[in-house]
């Protein structure tokens, strides 16, 4: 019996189906308070004043806070592991505003109409100051976006917020510049990508009340529960002890919900006013205050030989943080190391990058996190280099791909355990027809069809940071709980882990019955983000079985009254080979909840010194009007390495969701602002994702490595899978017209206006 | 004001205010399948049938449902969960929140297209709009489920 490497259906699948009420939303108590935000209107400003006294008339309000009423203790609302590499910059309400839509004040009312009234009668005074826009004059700019006393970074990033600098970096491997100057030709070229919402389906929300021992309960849709009790414990000055975080279902994350973004709100609100107390983010306040990718401008210049050997990267990111350091230090780090590290041989490399604080809406985590750019800018300099070498843009790669066996200096010196990127750029032509694609064809309607390749990685959890912990109890009857920390976003965690414990423990899928989060309840988990839920969870599953196994053979023996050593268990019965002796799973199980010393359960930790990448090799072809600029991807191919696949359903899905998410960040995706700060595209009128009328055909294949530190032989396949598209359009689009694209999204006009230029 | 409705072949009489919307009614109502993923009518999770008619019900007051019969996907589990295999077995409804929407679109299309090419199918539930899955999982369940259909009742 084998459930890994199989399509089983998910779970909750049905429930989600029949559309249950398992969600945030579907939960909250029908006395619970409605919490709004009153948003500034402005980037750049601070409080002068500020009278809620008509607004507390209104009936049914209940509660208005304002900066005076928040503990004045600086946190991030990053979740990441104790002690967080983003600054402490925040308060819950703060008399600087420092961007469009900064919380100036908290309601709470009976209803949303109260609260809505509410709102529009708090008076307020602004001191209004020019706010600080482009990122590229961050540095050392007199406008300061955090001039306060009491910001304070936790880990040595290189925070300064006197030069509005969140963190800074650099590392080198051998001389770069000495190995550029010996190169036969260098490719030189800034590439920029904008800020993308996640816009997952569920927007931000939370809610709030005091349980029967007095504790604060907070239910939310969050990738980070344990992170948010203590983001919650720093931002209310309230022991951890008494917090409770809860997850149900969510409906989707990709990043967006590894920030707290909602969840202080209606907590605040609970705390002070005893009441349950509940906030539905809108569409629009997700778009315009959440947590987006990281804006960013990066510098690349690639040093090769003749041949087409690459024998130098060196690479320079600038990385807009906005208003806030939310993961701004960390994913600048995935820029220069998951995406330097595709190229095996290099005689040098450097990184370096800095994060600057800005009067735009504060980044946060989104799939790939900062890989998705890196490998963009890398990937589209290797194919302009491919070009100057007059060669295919596949057999540059294939010349100088990391290969399994090698060690990568630039990703932190680990070890390539698994990697089968060259069958993956194999079965990617075969599957595109790329010698015959390539590079492009006239269509009899003018239109020119063209074919673009890119690669990519990502990791497997943070090495030596994250720690999966799962928990498995035998009941009577003998079937299984098994109590996971991570928290499944719709990604299919839950079943995926079931599908392992069913394997380890030789049972039926059935048998495991699962259930996350709870943090009262939930083993510790850092969470679900970092790609690091199968691989790092997954090993916690598989060392708890072997745990549990031994005190189920252990158990079965004495019951049995055998000697330990001589009884087997084979996931039904506990037996002595070559005897009539034996015990049934089930009557184990009836007898570990009757009178003895041996509660047959186990609870086992994972964390990975290692975070083995997971590769990737993409390819699209496009189609273009040369009249109009309007492209369209009409097939794209990804042929994966995510080690063993666990789940080949969920596998695939997660697939063609990252491509489209990565199709929509080439093409569309572009957040914008006013010249007064205020960001313009938000809602799905204006801030484009993909709709199936802009997808063609998406086919994925798996060429599977084996991981031999990963569960089962895998790795991750959630980020990885977003980081292709954007290049290999680019080289699509050079191959359909000769314009080099470096700056995302590119738009028809773009392109129209990049072939007249050329002409 | 009075308005009768009735949700799910059961009739409900209600004053309201004239600004409810159909979606925050029918949720009042427990039907909890009904989400909200925007405020501009743009991404489909809120359809539900009027007389049998796909509708926004984030755009459509609640007065302009008096007289009128509303479904939701709680009336409609039979069907869902015939639908929702299909889905299910594709790793098609991922977070499942637009999934509720999506299918309330899919069994009107099954109403009122025969034998739909993939044109038309993607063009009829264009208006769904799903972040995870890609769409490539979905368009694969309602073929598998149509060819189904035609099995069982060509």
């Amino acid at each position: 019996m084998s459930f890994v490497n199989a399509p089983i259906r998910k779970k909750d699948a049905m429930s989600l189906v029949t559309g249950k009420p398992v969600y945030t939303g579907d939960m909250i108590p029908q006395n619970a308070l409605v919490v709004k935000l009153l948003r500034s209107p402005h980037a750049n400003a601070d409080i002068e004043s500020i009278n809620t006294a008509a607004a507390m008339k209104v009936p049914g309000v209940c509660c208005i806070l304002t900066w005076e009423d928040v503990p004045d203790a600086r946190f991030t609302t990053a979740g990441q592991t104790y002690p967080e590499p983003s600054p402490y910059d925040r308060l819950i309400l703060d008399r600087h505003l420092r961007c469009s839509g900064d919380p100036v004040a908290i309601v709470a009312a009976e209803n949303e109409a109260a609260a809505d009234k509410a709102l529009r009668l708090i008076k307020v005074q602004y001191h209004v100051m020019e706010p600080l826009l482009d990122f590229t004059k961050a540095l050392d700019n007199p406008i300061l976006v955090h001039p306060e006393e009491n910001f304070h970074a936790l880990c040595p990033v290189g925070a300064d917020n006197k030069r509005n600098l969140c963190s800074t970096d650099c590392f080198t491997v051998g001389d770069v510049e000495q190995v550029l100057d010996s190169c036969d030709v260098v490719v030189e070229r800034t590439f920029n990508t904008k800020a993308n919402s996640q816009a997952m389906m569920e927007t931000f929300r939370t809610f709030s009340y005091i349980d029967e021992y007095g504790r604060l309960t907070v239910v939310s849709s969050t990738q980070v529960p344990f992170h948010a009790r203590r983001i919650l414990s720093n931002a209310l000055q309230i022991p951890k002890s008494k917090i409770r975080v809860v997850k149900p279902r969510i409906g989707g994350g990709f990043g967006a919900k590894q920030s707290v973004v909602s969840e202080i709100f209606p907590a605040i609100v609970t705390l002070k006013t005893g009441r349950a107390a509940s906030i539905i983010y809108t569409r629009e306040e997700s778009m315009t205050n959440g947590s987006p990718r990281h804006q960013m401008q990066m510098k690349v210049r690639v040093g090769a030989n003749r041949d087409g050997v690459i024998r130098a990267i060196d690479l320079y990111a600038l990385s807009n943080a906005g208003a806030y350091g939310d993961h701004g230090p960390t994913t600048i780090g995935l820029v220069g190391h998951k995406s330097l590290s595709l190229y095996g041989g290099l005689e040098a490399a450097r990184f370096a990058c800095d994060v600057v604080y800005t009067n735009t809406m504060g980044g946060g985590a989104y799939r790939g996190y900062g890989a998705t750019q890196g490998i963009f800018a890398v990937e589209s300099a290797v194919s302009e280099m491919a070009a100057k070498l007059n060669m295919d843009p596949c057999v540059i790669r294939e010349k100088n791909m990391v290969a399994q066996g090698q060690t990568m200096p630039t990703y932190y010196n680990e070890p390539c355990n698994s990697c089968t990127l060259d069958k993956c750029m194999a079965k990617a032509k075969e599957m595109m027809d790329w010698d015959n694609k390539y590079p492009r064809r006239v269509l009899e309607n003018g239109h020119i069809r063209s074919v673009g390749v890119a690669m990519a990685m990502q990791g497997s959890g943070i090495s030596g940071v994250d720690i999966g912990s799962v928990e498995i109890r035998l009941n009577d009857e003998g079937f299984y709980t098994l109590l996971l920390g991570c928290t499944d976003m719709g990604t299919g965690c839950d079943t995926i882990l079931s599908q392992m414990a069913a394997d380890c423990l030789d049972c039926d899928l059935d048998r495991i019955a699962v259930r996350g989060v709870d943090t009262d309840f939930s083993p510790y988990d850092t969470g679900s983000y970092a790609s690091s839920t199968t691989y790092v969870t997954g090993m916690a599953v598989v060392k708890t079985c072997q745990v549990l196994r031994e005190k189920i053979r252990k158990a079965g023996a004495s019951m049995l009254q055998v000697p330990e050593e001589s009884a087997e268990f084979d996931g039904k019965r506990v037996f002595v080979p070559g005897t009539e002796k034996e015990i049934s799973l089930e009557k184990i199980g009836y007898a570990s909840y009757e009178g003895h010393n041996r509660c047959l359960s186990a609870s086992e930790s994972h964390s990975s010194p290692i975070s083995p990448p997971p590769f990737m090799v993409g390819m699209a072809e496009i189609d273009l009007d040369p009249e109009t600029g309007k492209v369209e991807v009409v097939d794209y191919v990804g042929a994966v390495d995510c080690g063993t696949v666990i789940n080949t359903n969920l596998a695939r899905v997660q697939t063609e969701g990252g491509i489209v998410q990565g199709i929509g960040m080439a093409l569309y995706e572009d957040v914008q602002y006013s010249h007064s700060g205020k960001m313009e595209n938000r809602s799905f009128l204006q801030y484009k994702i993909p709709s199936r009328l802009d997808v063609g055909k998406i086919r994925i294949e798996f060429e599977s490595s084996y991981e031999p530190t990963g569960p089962f032989g895998a790795k991750s396949i959630g980020e990885l899978v977003i980081n292709t598209p954007a290049p290999a359009i680019m080289n699509a689009l050079y191959n359909a017209t000769g314009c080099f694209f470096d700056s995302l999204p590119v738009r028809s006009e773009d392109i129209f206006f990049a072939m007249e230029e050329k002409k | 004001m009075l308005i009768t409705v009735t949700i799910n072949g059961k009739k409900y009489s209600d004053d309201i205010t004239p600004d409810l919307v159909l979606l925050d009614y029918l949720r009042q109502k427990g039907c909890y399948s009904v989400k909200r993923g925007c405020e501009t009518s743009n991404c489909g999770l809120c359809t539900v049938h009027l007389d049998g008619k796909p509708i926004l019900s984030c755009s459509y007051l609640a007065a302009r449902a008096d007289g009128h019969a509303v479904t939701t996907l709680e009336g409609l589990q039979e069907e869902a969960a015939e639908f929702g295999a299909f889905l299910a077995d594709q790793g098609g409804e991922q977070c499942g929140f637009c999934s509720p929407g999506f299918i309330m679109n899919v069994l009107a299309m099954v109403r009122e297209l025969k034998n739909p090419t993939e044109a038309e199918i993607q063009e009829y539930l264009s208006g769904n709009l799903c972040r995870c899955t890609g769409y490539q999982s979905q368009l694969r369940a309602v073929k598998n489920y149509l060819a189904h259909k035609q099995e069982v009742q060509p």
